[in-house]
């Protein structure tokens, strides 16, 4: 039987962690914009889901195409490129904003695959083998990113620990 | 900020999980949810991708589900009830696009508090008994005609619909109606003056017909 419980459900027990999610991948900025289209995107797709469906996975990955979306217009209005080079996303971060903290930054810094794989992995709490399905490549290539990611937060965060006792 | 650097140097402890779980990750400020779920009710509304629409409001016969469709108010539900298990059987019956979003249910919220105030005696809002069918249907239909103050018996009730000998049906009908309170089925009574059931509980029954005696 097909028991699907009602969508202020999902709101209520994903919301964070959409939230969560979506202000490491296109900052603290833009995340309420993403959040928005990713439930209502949800909410309109909802009744075609399967009941079996892993909901936390189908609104994580909901909202990784929208915050590709939202990082490509950010990109957009700050450079006029016709291509999209892998580098690190300016984040949507209002410059020299003092209210911002410096975790944001680091994790802004990351190459993008590396911070999506680590805010599906370490903020939504997704195994890999889901990670992959929604970032493209494989499962050890996600594993990897990770990895990546986290070395070079732990260096930067060293960096700055360094920086503050100096 | 707190980022200690011993489990940083370490290579093989749990150095990752804590780093990338930083508070500053995670944390919510209050009150942003809310807002973002507002934000939510009001785009899904705008857009027609909300198919139930919800609210819940405070009566003194305790916390009331108001539930609606595009079409109109399809559900009243007592707390006794179990709201969840409500909204559970929308989602199954009617759609599971839901969400609380009060603003839908001004109206409904504002006639239901009139009317426990003892100003209003009629409800004049779009209903929907999609959830009511057939027989019961009928039922209910004719149950939004006994004026505010008066009763019925189940015997008269069935004779009104035409079908004087399904006395036990328009009982069943009564105790299954979705829309409490405001079609009102607690306006039907035993043959004897007696109160018969009611999907609120007895005691909102009669506070109901208390109220209705004193206003009228």
């Amino acid at each position: 039987m097909d028991m699907k419980q009602p969508f202020e459900k999902l709101v209520v027990l994903y919301g964070a962690t959409v939230l969560r999610v979506c202000r490491a991948v296109v900052g603290p900025a833009e995340a309420e914009d993403v959040w928005q289209e990713t439930f209502v995107a949800a909410l309109r797709a909802y009744p075609e889901l399967p009941a079996d469906a892993n909901i936390e996975a189908w609104l994580v990955t909901i909202a990784h195409r929208k915050s590709l979306d939202t990082v490509r217009a950010v990109r957009r209005r700050a450079v006029p490129v016709s291509e999209l080079p892998e580098r690190p996303s300016d984040h949507g971060l209002p410059e020299a904003d003092g209210e911002v903290d410096p975790i944001w930054l680091r994790v802004a810094r990351l190459p993008d695959k590396q911070r999506q794989v680590l805010a599906y992995r370490y903020l939504a709490d997704l195994p890999f083998n889901d990670i992959a399905a929604i970032v493209g490549g494989s499962p050890a290539a996600a594993r990897r990113a990770a990895s990546d990611g986290i070395k070079s937060l732990r260096a930067t965060a060293v960096a700055a620990a360094e920086g503050e006792s100096a | 900020m707190n980022t200690s650097p011993q489990p940083l140097g370490s290579s093989t402890g749990l150095g990752p999980v804590d780093l990338v779980i930083s508070p500053e990750l995670v944390k919510i400020e209050p009150g942003v949810l809310s807002r973002l779920h507002a934000g939510l009710a009001e785009r899904a509304s705008r857009e027609g991708v909300l198919d139930v629409a919800y609210r819940v409001v405070e009566t003194p016969v305790g916390k009331l589900l108001l539930a609606a469709t595009e079409r109109g108010l399809v559900r009243v539900a007592y707390e006794r009830e179990g709201h969840e298990a409500v909204l559970a059987v929308l989602a199954e019956r009617l759609s599971p696009r839901i969400l609380e979003a009060p603003s839908r249910l001004a109206e409904a919220a504002r006639q239901v508090e009139e009317y426990f105030s003892g100003r209003r005696r009629a409800f004049d809002l779009p209903i929907d008994l999609s959830l009511s069918a057939g027989f019961r249907r009928t039922v209910l239909q004719h149950l939004s005609e006994i004026a505010y103050g008066h009763t019925e018996s189940y015997a008269e009730v069935a004779r009104a619909v035409g079908n004087p000998r399904a006395v036990r049906a328009v009982g069943t009908a009564c105790a299954t109606n979705p829309l409490p309170v405001v079609v009102p089925c607690h306006r039907v009574l035993r043959t004897d003056g007696s109160l018969g059931g009611y999907i609120g509980g007895l005691d909102a029954k009669s506070s109901l017909l208390r109220l209705e005696a004193v206003a009228a």
